[in-house]
């Protein structure tokens, strides 16, 4: 009795999304990312195509690493005073692309102005060459002021900005539609959120083929596991033909980990977890691995050594 | 997979006598096939046919279970993804050790790596022993040591001929081990496998193992575990799962089978991350080169979290917790029993290092905000649990005062009236906490 044949064919694709304009298509990039195109389930090269890796941003903040944990932090003694100086340095580090975060504006911290974040942003498009990903704060008044002021600073690059929300689409949408940007949708671990999600900003004017979603994030460990199984139901959604899932999923890794005990407690304090300069690194590497597992194609890193470690360890995995 | 209505009927005396309480053997197929009625409610149903449906009722998965003591039992799965059932049997998870290596020392540093974790123990539970002297005896002086001072771990012993295995495997016959014999298996180790009635290990590409499996089930070996060999993780993940979807979903039983997978890469950061790639996809064993925790750390709790029921909301004990050794003065925190909820509070809280209690009200396992809208976490039961909980009397006077989830401050004013003491609106997420702890608990309390 021979082994069947187990292969599955799908009708439905994930929509392929270029992030960042070269010179020849109107911005000042010096490369582009593209991701989605996958015809399967993640990582299955017997039956399925799958054209792009993951790509993986590297997060800078307006705020600076107040709050990092110190495995983090100190990669980035040198460059967390200098947005340029930083975003310079993730390009060297083989970042795909950065993910500026307006930490700044928010209210908690000095409040920047809109300009000061257009200012922010412009600086860092000067002094990398790498796609961007623009961050708003999460306060819906504060991100409706400055995300229009970035959008405008950084037409013609093709970036993604975030997020818009079911409760604060509306001006995101518009702005990132008058900038040519790409909308990263967020709607917290629900298919169906998400899916309520995109047919609103679709129905603003902004096309499905231009979105990125965002099911939230939580660490290994720390939420994971809902958020994986979240977008693996998403998947099997958009691979049957479900156009309203069908984008590209990120998730924002390096944030999370400064919340997980394993990451962060030092080796003093818990030594049955065995070294803290390895656990720091390899929990944020892990779980982008965890996530790619399920389907994630876009993955926000702090630490420079999860970066490389996630990096290589999907180039040994990727079909 | 479970037969249809009609392959049933086939199997029926088809005389449509009635004494099953159903009118028609038809009728009656169609109750079995929908789970309605069972098999033996006909009288008349005869062995053969008993048989053929035991057969095809058999989980697709055979159920292997490594190990005596605290066995380790894998297989048996059903889905490919979680939400459309779960996993049932978490992989094992093994340290390899070479018999040439300090084998004391390695049993000890095996040991160390078990760890507690949102109230579940969770550790390495399976040990893989390599002969690497070339020499029998001095693999069988291991095995019995090791198994002797990890008290019958559930244990692999790998070989590269059955010469080799066949006096570990006579030493710890009782202790049930699975064998793997590299390449494996020859005829010899089938017949040692089959007269000693230990599971075992076969090796090779999808077609090897098939025919191997076959040939070991026709041998009498019921307890088998496929393996693909030294492959990297492309190949590993596209054995797993094929071998995988074989048995679940075209019930091809020569596959139907945990699998067992070596992680390939002398990286230990590399292995860390491969094994946590076969613990999300389909492993049944994941052997591990590696023995440190920092390793063998994240590999574990991926396992801990695939493994969860989806069904099922996690929910921890509904009480008070006390973190980092709170006094009368330290601030009392409320949050829900679901055990995301809980242990991100716990976890900002801990991570913090400010003493405080945290009080998870119980709400059948749901988050802050589903379990509001479903009136399980409004002003009476939060009133209710606190004065169950007793943790007014730990608290000194103008410190009753509780903080409640900023998601729901709509109920501050109503609760403070139930329970006669101001209420405090905490932060929207848990990761807001250290700072309300650091920042402004402080002022709050003077």
């Amino acid at each position: 009795m021979a082994v069947p044949d187990v292969k599955e064919n799908f009708s439905g694709t994930i929509n392929e999304v270029t992030i960042g304009a070269t010179s020849e298509e109107g911005g000042t990039r010096t490369s582009t990312v593209t991701i989605g195109g996958e015809t399967g389930y993640p990582m299955l090269g017997f039956e399925a195509e799958y054209p792009h890796p993951p790509a993986f941003a590297l997060e800078i903040s307006t705020a600076g690493v107040e709050g990092w944990h110190d495995e983090c932090r100190k990669h980035l003694a040198d460059v967390a005073g200098d947005l340029g100086a930083w975003a310079a340095k993730c390009e060297e580090w083989g970042a795909d692309m950065i993910c500026l975060c307006l930490d700044a504006a928010h209210p908690d911290n000095e409040g920047r102005s809109p300009q000061q974040c257009a200012d922010d942003v412009k600086r860092v498009l000067e002094a990398t060459g790498l796609p961007l990903l623009v961050w708003g704060t999460d306060v819906d008044e504060v991100d409706n002021n400055v995300l229009p002021k970035c959008t405008q600073a950084a037409a013609g690059e093709n970036c993604l900005f975030g997020t818009a929300k079911e409760d604060n689409y509306r001006t995101i949408a518009a702005s990132c539609l008058a900038d040519n940007h790409k909308v990263l949708a967020e709607a917290p671990s629900d298919i169906n959120l998400s899916k309520q999600l995109h047919i609103l900003l679709r129905d603003v004017g902004v096309d499905l083929a231009d979105m990125v979603m965002h099911p939230t994030t939580g660490a290994l460990g720390f939420g994971m596991v809902y958020i994986y199984t979240t977008i693996e139901r998403g998947r099997i959604a958009a691979l049957s033909g479900d156009r309203l899932l069908q984008q590209p999923v990120l998730v924002n890794i390096g944030k999370e980990i400064g919340r997980v005990k394993e990451a962060v407690s030092p080796a003093q304090a818990d030594p049955q977890w065995g070294s803290h300069e390895v656990r720091a690194p390899l929990w944020e590497s892990a779980s982008a691995i965890s996530y790619v597992e399920s389907g994630a194609e876009l993955l926000v890193l702090r630490n420079p050594e999860a970066l490389r470690q996630a990096k290589t360890a999907i180039e040994s995995m990727w079909p | 997979m479970a037969l249809t209505g009609l392959e049933i009927y086939m199997l029926l005396p088809r005389t449509n006598c009635g004494d099953c309480g159903v009118p028609t053997c038809l009728a009656f197929a169609m109750k079995v096939a929908s789970k309605q009625a069972s098999f033996d409610e006909c009288p008349h149903v005869t062995d053969e046919a008993k048989e053929k449906l035991g057969a095809a009722g058999a989980p697709p998965q055979k159920l292997v279970t490594i190990g005596v003591e605290k066995p380790l039992k894998i297989g048996n799965e059903t889905v490919m993804f979680r939400h459309d059932e779960k996993f049932y049997n978490p992989c094992g998870i093994a340290v390899l050790v070479r018999d040439t290596d300090d084998v004391a020392r390695k049993a000890q540093k095996v040991k160390a790596l078990s760890f507690e974790r949102i109230g579940q123990v969770i550790e390495v539970d399976t040990v893989a022993l390599e002969c690497a002297s070339g020499d029998g005896e001095t693999m069988k002086a291991a095995a019995t040591e090791l198994n002797q001072s990890l008290a019958g771990m559930p244990m692999v012993l790998i070989a590269d001929s059955s010469e080799l295995l066949a006096a570990s495997a006579g030493a710890l016959a009782a202790s049930r081990p699975l064998l793997w014999e590299r390449g494996g298996p020859s005829d010899a180790l089938i017949e040692l496998a089959a007269s000693s009635g230990l599971p075992l290990v076969v090796e090779g590409d999808l077609e090897k193992c098939a025919a191997d499996a076959q040939k070991a089930k026709d041998a009498g070996i019921e307890e088998l575990v496929l393996c693909p060999g030294d492959v990297g993780p492309k190949e590993g993940l596209q054995f797993l799962t094929i071998t995988r979807r074989a048995a679940t979903q075209k019930s091809y039983r020569p596959l139907g089978y945990p699998s067992l997978i070596r992680v390939t890469s002398e990286d230990p950061v590399a292995q860390s991350l491969q094994a946590c790639h076969y613990v999300y996809k389909y492993a049944g064993i994941v052997i591990m080169d590696t023995d440190q925790p920092e390793y063998i750390l994240a590999p574990l709790v991926a396992r801990q979290s695939i493994y969860i029921d989806p069904q099922r909301p996690v929910q921890v004990e509904a009480k008070i917790y006390e973190v980092n050794e709170p006094d009368e003065k330290s601030p009392f925190l409320i949050t829900t029993n679901f055990s995301l909820s809980y242990y991100s509070v716990f976890g900002e809280v801990d991570g913090s290092r400010a003493p405080a209690r945290i009080l998870a009200v119980d709400t059948q396992g749901t988050s802050v905000l589903t379990a509001w809208a479903a009136d399980a976490f409004g002003p009476e039961q939060i009133k209710k649990a606190i004065e169950k909980s007793g943790v007014f009397d730990q608290l000194a006077e103008g410190y009753r005062r509780p903080v409640i989830p900023g998601l729901v401050a709509v109920i501050s004013g109503e609760l403070s009236e139930e329970i006669g003491q101001e209420v405090i609106v905490g932060p929207q997420e848990a990761s807001g906490l250290p700072r309300f702890l650091k920042n402004e608990w402080p002022k709050l309390v003077g």
